[in-house]
C-alpha cells in the first residue's frame, strides 16, 4: 500500500479530511494491485456526496496487521474490476443497486439483495413500478441441454431457517452450477443506523444477526468508543472476549451436532443439540439473556459477576466442554461419518483466496486469518487465542476447524473467567466526535465482522456500512457445490451456515 | 470404547437431559427476564424508562395507565434500571396471548393464553404439526424454535412438531418483522395450509415488527398482514424455547390455571 492509502489500524478513528480522494482510475488500480499483493477487501461501500457517490474502500494486510483506508468520487458509471479481483463481485453489484453506480463490464451484475435504491431515481434495474418479489424477477444463469434439469428450492425451507432461494442446473444428481439468490430477509437496518447513535442503535445492531448478538454488539461498541477517544476499563475488556467465545463455542457446538443429524449420525446430534445450551446458558447466566443480547454497551458491559458465579460458570464451561469433547469424538471416529464428510464440497486454497472468504470457511482450506490474530482488539491484544487451520477445504475440515476452534474457545473462557481483572465494568462514554471515521472489525464465529462508522459534523452517523463475514463467504458455498452431488447440498450447506439476515442487512 | 459400545457408554454418562416442566418446574437463569410487573405510582412512573426504551413499548408513562407493550419489548432490562421500582421483570416466563392487545401490561397480574374452543382443541389437541416460516427474522427466534424440539426441551413429547411441508402442517409459526421481500413468500405459505389452520406469531418483530418498527421495507409484523388471522401471541426477543412451548399447551388446553413453578436457584416465585 503506497502513501495515497490512509493507514489505520482496527478500530483506531481517522479525520475523514486525511483519507485521500482519488481519480477513479488511480482508486482502481491501488485496490486491484493491492488485492493481487495479498491484501483482502473488507468493506468497500458508497455514500451519497454531492450529487456523486463516494466509495471508501478498507483494505487489510493481515500480514501487517494494518488497514487501508482510500476513497473516490464516482458518477452514473465506473469499470468493473470484478473480473480482476473476484472478491469485490458482491460489493459493485451492492453499490449498483443502493447508488445506481453501473459497473461497466461486470460478469454477473444481477440484484444483490433486492432493496430499494438509497437514492431517489431511476431504479437500477430499470423496474418501472414497484418490484415484484424475487426470485421470478431474476435473470438466473441456466445450463441448456436435452438431459439438463434445473432444481429450484426456497425461499421457505424445510427446517427451521432463514429464507434463500437456491437454483441447481443438474445432470442427474449431479450438480453443474449452483446459484444462490438472497434478499428475502432485508430489513433496511443501514438506513435505520443513519443519525445514531440513539436508543435504538445498540438493539438494532445486536439484531443484524439473531447468532451473532455479542459480535456484532463489540464491534459496535468498539466504533462508538474509538469515535469518542474512549478506553474501556480492563475487566469489561475481558467479560467482553468471554461472551464473544461463548458465541463461538455455542454456534460451533451447534453447527457440529447439525452436521452429524446431516450425515444421519443422531447421537452427537442430540448431544450437541443439548451441550450447546450449556454455553447458551452461561451466557444468560451474565446477562439474563441466551443470546447475549443487552450485555455489551459503549463504555463497557452492563453486567458484572461477583466471585462466586465467575467460579461456578468456570466450573460449567469446563464441564461442558469435557462432554462435547466425548460427543464430538464420537462423530469424529466414526467411519460412516468420515466418509462422508471426507472430500465433499472442497473449495481449494486458490478459490478461498480469490473469493476472500473469512473465518472457519478460509481457515479450513488452510487460509490461516483469524482478526483476533492479525487485527487484534481489546483483551486479543494481551491474550491469545491460537488460529486454526485445516489443510482439505471439504466439509471436514470445516467441521474439524470448528471442533478444534471451539477447544480454544473453552480453554480461554475458563481460564478468563478464574482470573478476571478487578475493577468496573461499565464508565459513561462520550458522544463520537464530528467528521471521523473508523473501521471495526472483530472475529466473530463466522468470521470478520466490519462496521465501518462515519460521523457527520454533528458527531451522528453519516454512514455505517455493516459487512457479515457471509457477505464473502456465500460464493464459497456456490462453489463448493460445483460437480457434487444435489443430494450433499443440505451438508454443505450447513458446513458453511452462513447468515441470511447478515447478508440482507 | 470404539463403535457402538463407546457410543452407549458415553449415552449412559449423559444421562437424561429433558427438562423437567411441565410436570416439575422450569428452571432460568437468576438474571432471566420475564413478565414485568408494571407500578404507576412507585418511583417516576415509568418516565425514564420509556426515555431509554429502544422500541417505544413503555407506553402513557407518568399516567396511571402507564403500560408496557410486551408485542414490543425486547426485554433489554434498560427500563428497569432507568425506572426502578415502577418497572420490575420477574422470571415468570409465561408471556403469551390470545389478542395483540393482551400483550399490553399493567400491574401485577400474570398474563395467561386462554385455551382454543372444544371443536379446536379436539382437532389440535393431541397432535399439531406446525409449519415455520421466518420472514426477515434474525435467526433469534428461528433457534429457539429449533431448540424447543432438541433433546432438552423436546416439544415432540407433547404431539407438537415442526414439519417441512405446509401440506403436512396444522399451523403456521411466523417470526420476524415481515420483509417486503418475503411478504409474498409468507401469503403462499399460508394460501397452502389446509384449513382448519392456526397461526403463531413469535417474537418482538412477528408482534410489531420488534427493533425494526416503521422501517420502511417491512410490515411491522403480522399486524400488517390481515390476511393471516392469528390466534396466539409470543413475546419475547426471542422467546426462551419454554416460553413458545407454554404458549402451545396453553393454547391447546393441555395446561391450565396459574401454577408457577420456578427453579434454578432454587427459588420460587411468589405472585
Amino acid at each position: 500500500m503506497t502513501t495515497r492509502v490512509l493507514q489505520a489500524w482496527n478500530g483506531e478513528a481517522i479525520e475523514v479530511g486525511d483519507i485521500p480522494v482519488l481519480p477513479v482510475d488511480e482508486f482502481q488500480q491501488i485496490v486491484a494491485d493491492a488485492v493481487t499483493a495479498g491484501a483482502r477487501v473488507s468493506s468497500y461501500a458508497g455514500r451519497r456526496d454531492d450529487e456523486r457517490t463516494r466509495v471508501t474502500a478498507v483494505l487489510a494486510d493481515d500480514a501487517q496487521g494494518r488497514l487501508g483506508v482510500l476513497s473516490c468520487r464516482v458518477g452514473a458509471a465506473w469499470p468493473s474490476l470484478t473480473s480482476e479481483c473476484p472478491s469485490i463481485q458482491a460489493f459493485e453489484r451492492e453499490i449498483f443497486e443502493q447508488f445506481g453506480v453501473k459497473p461497466e463490464g461486470h460478469p454477473w451484475l444481477k440484484p444483490l439483495r433486492f432493496e430499494p435504491p438509497l437514492v431517489a431515481g431511476v431504479d437500477p434495474w430499470g423496474r418501472i413500478a414497484k418490484p415484484s418479489t424475487i426470485p421470478g424477477d431474476y435473470p438466473f444463469f441456466r445450463v441448456e441441454g436435452e438431459e439438463v434439469h434445473e432444481v429450484a428450492v426456497g425461499p421457505v425451507h424445510a427446517g427451521v431457517i432463514e429464507p434463500g432461494h437456491f437454483r441447481f442446473q443438474c445432470h442427474g444428481e449431479h450438480v453443474f452450477t449452483l446459484e444462490i439468490v438472497l434478499g428475502y430477509q432485508h430489513r433496511g437496518v443501514e438506513p435505520m443506523l443513519v443519525g445514531g447513535p440513539d436508543r435504538r442503535t445498540v438493539a438494532l445492531v445486536e439484531s443484524v444477526a439473531g447468532d451473532t448478538v455479542v459480535g456484532n454488539a463489540i464491534t459496535h461498541a468498539n466504533a462508538v468508543e474509538a469515535l469518542a477517544d474512549f478506553q474501556i476499563p480492563a475487566r469489561a475488556s475481558v467479560l467482553r472476549g468471554v461472551a464473544l467465545e461463548l458465541e463461538r463455542l455455542a454456534n460451533h457446538v451447534g453447527d457440529l451436532g447439525m452436521l452429524a443429524g446431516d450425515v444421519g449420525f443422531l447421537p452427537t446430534a442430540s448431544y450437541c443439540g443439548a451441550l450447546r445450551a450449556d454455553f447458551l446458558n452461561a451466557l444468560a447466566e451474565i446477562c439474563g439473556n441466551r443470546f447475549g443480547r443487552g450485555l455489551v454497551v459503549p463504555g463497557g458491559v452492563r453486567f458484572d459477576l461477583d466471585a462466586g458465579a465467575t467460579a461456578r460458570l468456570a466450573e460449567k464451561v469446563a464441564k461442558a466442554w469435557e462432554q462435547v469433547d466425548g460427543a464430538t469424538r464420537l462423530l469424529f471416529e466414526s467411519p460412516s461419518v468420515r466418509n462422508r464428510f471426507d472430500g465433499t464440497g472442497v473449495v481449494s486454497r486458490d478459490t478461498c483466496t480469490e473469493l476472500g472468504l473469512v473465518g472457519p470457511a478460509a481457515r479450513a482450506c488452510g487460509v490461516s486469518r483469524d482478526v483476533r490474530r492479525d487485527h487484534a482488539t481489546g483483551v486479543f491484544r494481551f491474550l491469545h487465542v491460537p488460529t486454526v487451520t485445516g489443510e482439505t477445504g471439504d466439509v471436514f475440515a470445516r467441521a474439524w476447524v470448528r471442533r478444534l476452534e471451539a477447544e480454544r474457545s473453552a480453554e480461554f473462557v475458563v481460564r478468563q473467567l478464574r482470573a478476571l481483572p478487578g475493577g468496573p465494568v461499565r464508565t459513561p462514554c462520550p458522544l463520537p466526535r464530528p467528521d471521523r471515521l473508523v473501521v471495526s472489525l472483530t472475529e466473530g464465529w463466522r468470521g470478520e465482522l466490519c462496521h465501518v462508522v462515519e460521523t457527520d459534523g454533528d458527531g451522528s452517523f453519516l454512514r455505517y456500512k455493516l459487512v457479515d463475514p457471509s457477505f464473502h463467504n456465500w460464493m464459497g458455498l456456490a462453489m463448493a457445490l460445483r460437480g457434487e452431488q444435489i443430494s450433499d447440498f443440505p451438508l454443505c450447506n450447513k458446513s458453511f451456515n452462513l447468515s441470511y439476515c447478515g447478508h440482507d442487512l | 470404547m470404539d463403535g457402538i459400545p463407546g457410543i452407549l457408554q458415553f449415552r449412559a454418562r449423559f444421562g437424561r437431559q429433558t427438562v423437567a416442566y411441565p410436570e416439575g418446574p422450569a428452571r432460568f437463569p437468576e438474571r432471566f427476564r420475564g413478565l414485568p410487573v408494571v407500578d404507576p405510582r412507585a418511583g417516576d412512573g415509568g418516565r425514564a424508562g420509556a426515555a431509554v426504551c429502544p422500541t417505544e413499548a413503555v407506553r402513557d408513562a407518568g399516567t396511571p395507565g402507564m403500560a408496557i407493550d410486551l408485542g414490543r419489548c425486547t426485554f433489554c432490562g434498560l427500563c428497569e434500571e432507568a425506572s426502578p421500582g415502577a418497572i420490575r421483570f420477574t422470571r415468570d416466563y409465561r408471556i403469551s396471548g390470545r389478542t395483540r392487545d393482551s400483550l399490553q401490561v399493567n400491574g401485577a397480574a400474570p398474563l395467561l393464553a386462554a385455551a382454543l374452543d372444544e371443536k379446536a382443541r379436539k382437532l389440535f389437541g393431541r397432535s399439531l404439526r406446525l409449519r415455520q416460516v421466518s420472514a426477515g427474522g434474525c435467526n433469534g427466534c428461528e433457534a429457539e424454535l429449533n431448540a424447543s424440539g432438541n433433546v432438552q426441551f423436546d416439544m415432540s413429547r407433547f404431539g407438537v412438531a415442526f414439519v417441512a411441508s405446509p401440506r403436512h402442517a396444522d399451523g403456521l409459526v411466523v417470526t420476524g418483522p415481515v420483509s417486503e421481500n418475503m411478504r409474498e413468500a409468507l401469503l403462499k405459505t399460508w394460501e397452502a395450509l389446509p384449513a382448519p389452520r392456526l397461526v403463531i406469531a413469535v417474537g418482538a418483530c412477528a408482534c410489531s415488527g420488534g427493533i425494526f418498527r416503521d422501517s420502511p421495507v417491512q410490515s411491522n409484523g403480522m399486524p400488517g398482514v390481515p390476511e393471516i388471522p392469528v390466534d396466539l401471541w409470543v413475546a419475547g426477543c426471542p422467546p426462551h424455547p419454554i416460553t413458545f412451548i407454554d404458549g402451545v399447551l396453553r393454547l391447546l388446553g393441555r395446561i391450565e390455571g396459574d401454577s408457577l413453578r420456578l427453579a434454578g436457584t432454587g427459588i420460587v416465585e411468589p405472585r
